[in-house]
């Protein structure tokens, strides 16, 4: 079974730019979320994985509005990030190692499923970085970075989501690699804009437990309008985390999720999910 | 410019000579050369591109988002981009425009 572990987690540049703008009553919330990122990346290790693909949703780090893959995975030697300021992100620039030869496997495999593109050269930014941050501080274990547009509409269905998702599963399990998959996405919150902060808790909550759940159908179901409305352009990036989901094939255990830190401009989620057989 | 070293190093030496090289209309060109943020927003930046060109110029966080507020109340609602692309959108900027801005 070489998918051996499938989770997600939130990413913003404010989990670790903005940690010390914290108030002080929500330290303690704060310090929680930070030790079930602790716990993911122990269960990440624990598992025998020995390469972390990264389902994100990156920030025009390295696709514009020139050319704008719906999914795209990096299959270079070694990524670079992050692309931000370091000090602004409190992230120091890093090469990060990559998986060339199992990443072009992996594109090889799910390219009978999926239209997907591939790069040999990647810039991470705070999508990926952050959460490399918490799951692999030293960057010892080699990362296959991916991409699915979330941020410049239109953007790829739901639906052929799921099948993304399914298809990664389908290439991992042709491995001999032990491989760990995390999706890194927001779920409702309006990053970079005049409504930072706001958060649909209400919303986040229910798409939560249809993730948990598996409810293929009503997380298929959801709109970009719907999303958009209830949930802001960073509710696009539900998408991460839906690859992930089906990736998995089983239930969810919810971890953590709060939405008591504003300044992280995000609700903080971390999840896993049981590996299918 | 937000993800090459190399074109922010020619940017903070010379704004015109990179900025020469893009079609820019004369409104965008000033947003850009004089790091209007508010204007940029209203002009339809997306807030992942706006976000990390503030942290280039080195504005705080708060100032980043009271700048977005203010280039509505000065420049008049998101014109184009994702946050311009729905009716509710363009009623919650003008909303945003009377309470003088909100969020965290
Ligand atoms: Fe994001």
């Amino acid at each position: 079974m070489p998918l051996v572990y499938s989770g997600i987690l939130s990413h913003a540049p404010g989990i670790t730019g903005r940690s010390h703008m914290v108030e002080p009553d929500k330290e303690a919330t704060r310090d929680a979320f930070y030790g079930c990122l602790k716990r993911q990346r122990e269960a990440i290790r624990s598992s025998g994985a020995e390469v972390l693909v990264v389902v994100a949703a990156e920030h025009f780090a390295n696709f514009f509005m020139d050319n704008m893959p719906a999914y795209c995975m990096g299959i270079g030697a070694k990524h670079t990030g992050p692309i931000e300021d370091a000090q602004w992100l409190k992230i120091d620039k890093q090469i990060i190692q990559g998986a060339p030869e199992l990443a072009t496997r992996i594109v090889d495999l799910m390219l009978k499923n999926v239209d997907l593109a591939y790069s040999e050269e990647w810039q991470c930014d705070h999508g990926i970085m952050v959460p490399l941050n918490f799951l692999t501080p030293n960057y010892d274990l080699p990362i296959i970075p991916c991409n699915i547009n979330c941020q410049g509409p239109p953007l790829t269905p739901l639906n052929r989501v799921w099948n993304f998702g399914e298809a990664l599963r389908e290439a991992c399990d042709e491995q001999t690699e032990n491989i760990a998959i995390v999706g890194t996405g927001g779920i409702s919150h309006w990053p970079a804009t005049p409504d930072s902060g706001k958060i649909n808790e209400a919303w986040d909550k229910q798409f939560l437990e249809r993730l948990m759940s598996q409810n293929k159908e009503q997380l298929l179901s959801y709109s970009d309008d719907e999303v958009y409305a209830e949930a802001g352009q960073g509710g696009f990036e539900i998408r991460t985390l839906i690859a992930a989901a089906a990736a998995a094939g089983g239930r969810g255990t919810l971890q953590f999720y709060s939405a008591e830190l504003p300044i992280f401009a995000v609700g903080c989620t971390v999840a896993s999910f049981e590996i299918s057989s | 410019m937000n993800r090459d070293d190399r074109t922010q190093k020619e940017f903070g030496r010379n704004k015109r000579q990179v900025l020469a090289a893009y079609d820019l209309t004369q409104e965008e060109y000033t947003a850009i050369e004089s790091g209007d943020i508010g204007l940029l927003y209203v002009l339809g930046v997306n807030g992942q591109i706006l976000m990390h060109y503030a942290a280039y110029l080195k504005i705080e966080w708060f100032d980043y988002l009271q700048a977005m507020r203010d280039g509505v109340s000065k420049y008049g609602p998101v014109r184009h981009g994702i946050y311009a692309m729905k009716e509710q959108n363009r009623k919650y900027a003008r909303v945003n425009q009377l309470r003088g801005g909100g969020g965290a």
